[in-house]
């Protein structure tokens, strides 16, 4: 993530006008439009989670939807408990927003612990096959869970407790959301250039060397990948409260591939590009196939055979992503990936 | 335990695992001998299905249609190869990921275009319906002929690679391309024919996966993250670890499934039994790869040293 004393004068003015057109947006008054900003706010945040781990970390994590999910199940569960009256786990269920943050972030972090202690024993293409498993591992979990609902999952009737903060209210759900985005960017971004975030780029870009310096790379990268799941988990929590839903479909394999694509879209390594990733995929999602659909009626319903091709595309020739294309500077790529990677000729 | 009922979920397993292990040796041979990560071979798996269906409906017989599918499949194979797989060898294994994940889109879509969302039927042949008494208890030809099928296919597979010249230049590729193309091998088009044989294995498997489920939408991703825990058991780029993870795979799986909550009913409330079991049994095979990984990270029998 670059400092924004570092960025060229129209990138700054861009950014500072996106930030006041994001204040501005529920003046609007439209909801749909404060519906869909929202969530493009909660995959923003996850998508910039996730990019600790991948981007600034070097970890190319295909599960990060089981840490999403698990947040959204602490709300889901939570709020089954709480309707029924019964204990869970013995103890009374909380609606409290704060408390389901907090567990939330125990939670998704503490997995993200487990597993990665194990998953970052392996490297390269393992370590992506590993992450995927885990997430699997968990949706077939909680797809057999009759308890919570199996396979239908959980419908919420309403948000969490804000406490003073009314969550019913879409603006003000809105603004929780713009604020946690903006808290992890100021966070992240103060961690990006913390001697733990200089240990962690120094792993990813040379490990040899980062070890020769005295740096456990392996310890340093397991703290980054369990902050990136605490943090996903938190904005599971938020998009549990944003849909009224919770369900295994959360930590299906294709929401960790779309994370992933956000990342990568928005120029991974940066922190901030993510939010433009999913900026952009998630308008693709909202108004392409009614575009196609404008072409030839019917035709919306596979949009996705615009963006499969698109996404290779991106893979081929633009792999800086937006953020690589605005900021006119290289990003960070993916190097910790093992001895085999060397060997790879450069050209076929 | 009743000993037919092991018997038949030992072959339910068995049945399983040569499925996994056809879909795992050319995954785990891209890998190995390309350093490419393919998310999209579950999509060669779909293509078989879909395709042998198609045809079988066409044709109406079940052996030329299925060459035609592998065939066919194959082909698709060497266009990925050619058009996208070619371009990202060299690359990050996450662009590698990202462009096949936007594959996988795209063939989910082009199937849904083509064929409609509803899923559809493949018969087997007349000659492998009905059932063979094996050890006095009844089993379905059509899995026995799966689980020899797939036997076959390995045994070809360890001929071509073990005893050919093509199988030679593979080896030879994936312990050091540089020095074999610097000997005269056109190692571009090893490349594109280990793609291509993988294709077909996954459209072999997809094929016959589609005599005892229906074809739909989505099949390959499933069978695909399995063919992963498989691969990542049994060592990354070795065909021989591919074998003995997809069967270890095959059979903890179907005996989890199986025998998970009768065992569990020994310990506790039958209802509690059933829900806990199958919510192990699901999770059984990726504790498995979680125990061989924190033992064996290189996996159970890693390509080399």
């Amino acid at each position: 993530m670059p400092r924004l004393a570092e960025l060229g004068l129209a990138l700054r003015a861009g950014l500072l006008t996106l930030l006041a057109l994001a204040l501005m947006l529920p003046a609007w008054g439209d909801p749909y439009v404060v519906k869909l900003a929202t969530r493009i706010l909660v995959f923003a945040l996850a998508a910039a989670a996730l990019d600790l781990a991948l981007g600034v970390g070097g970890m190319v994590s295909f599960g990060h939807a089981a840490f999403l999910g698990l947040g959204a199940y602490v709300v889901g569960i939570n709020f089954l408990h709480g309707f029924e009256g019964s204990l869970l786990l013995g103890f009374a269920p909380t609606q409290s927003l704060v408390l389901q943050l907090v567990l939330a972030a125990l939670l998704a972090g503490g997995f993200a612990l487990l597993t990665g202690a194990i998953s970052l024993r392996t490297r390269g293409v393992a370590f992506i096959m590993i992450t995927l498993a885990f997430a699997q591992m968990l949706y077939y979990l909680f797809v057999s869970l009759r308890r919570y609902n199996g396979a239908d999952g959980i419908a919420l009737w309403n948000r969490s407790d804000g406490g003073l903060l009314d969550l019913e209210d879409p603006v003000a759900f809105y603004f929780l959301c713009l604020a946690a985005l903006l808290l992890f960017l100021f966070v992240g971004g103060r961690l990006y250039h913390s001697r733990f975030g200089r240990a962690l780029r120094a792993a990813r870009d040379n490990e040899r060397r980062a070890q020769a310096l005295g740096i456990d790379t392996y310890r340093v990268r397991l703290v980054a990948y369990g902050i990136s799941g605490a943090v996903t988990g938190i904005a599971g929590v938020l998009l549990a409260n944003a849909t009224y839903f919770v369900g295994p479909a959360y930590l299906s394999w294709p929401v960790s591939g779309q994370l992933l694509v956000m990342v990568v879209l928005g120029g991974m390594g940066t922190l901030v590009g993510p939010v433009f990733g999913a900026l952009v995929l998630l308008l693709l999602e909202e108004f392409l196939p009614g575009l196609l659909d404008s072409v030839r009626p019917g035709l919306g319903e596979s949009w996705k055979i615009v963006l499969g091709p698109l996404l290779v595309a991106i893979a081929l020739y633009a792999r800086g992503g937006l953020w690589g294309v605005l900021a006119r500077r290289r990003v960070a790529r993916v190097r910790w990936t093992g001895p085999r990677a060397a060997k790879a000729p450069r050209h076929v | 335990m009743d000993p037919s009922l092991l018997l038949e979920q030992t072959l339910n397993g068995l049945q399983l695992g040569v499925m996994l292990f056809l879909l795992a040796a050319g995954l785990t041979l891209v890998f190995g001998i390309m350093d490419f990560i393919n998310l999209a071979h579950g999509s060669f798996y779909m293509l078989g299905a879909y395709l042998t269906a198609w045809l079988v409906g066409w044709s109406e017989a079940f052996l030329p249609s299925l060459a035609g599918a592998l065939v066919l499949t194959a082909l698709v194979g060497l266009l990925v190869e050619r058009l996208v797989a070619r371009r990202l060898y060299a690359a990050d294994h996450l662009y590698q990921v990202l462009a096949t994940f936007g594959l996988i889109l795209f063939f989910n879509e082009l199937i849904r275009l083509l064929f409609g969302p509803q899923p559809i039927f493949l018969e087997p042949p007349a000659w492998l319906a009905g059932q063979l008494e094996i050890a006095g208890a009844p089993y379905p030809r059509i899995r026995i002929a799966i689980v020899l099928a797939g036997l076959m296919s390995g045994l070809l597979l360890w001929w071509l690679i073990g005893r050919t010249r093509l199988g030679m230049w593979i080896r030879a590729g994936a312990d050091d391309r540089e020095t074999i193309a610097a000997l005269g091998v056109d190692i571009g088009l090893v490349f594109a024919l280990v793609f291509a044989l993988g294709a077909a294995l996954a459209a072999l498997a997809g094929a016959m996966a589609g005599t005892l489920v229906a074809v739909r939408i989505g099949m390959g991703e499933e069978i695909l993250i399995l063919t992963f825990v498989v691969i990542v058991i049994g060592g990354i780029g070795s065909v021989r670890g591919a074998l003995v993870g997809a069967l270890l795979v095959g059979l903890v799986d179907t005996y989890g499934r199986a025998l998970l909550p009768d065992v569990l009913a020994l310990v506790m409330e039958r209802s509690v039994a059933d829900a806990a079991g199958a919510a192990m049994a699901s999770m059984a095979i990726y504790l498995l790869m979680a125990v061989v990984l924190a033992l064996r990270p290189q996996g159970l029998l890693p390509a080399r040293g």
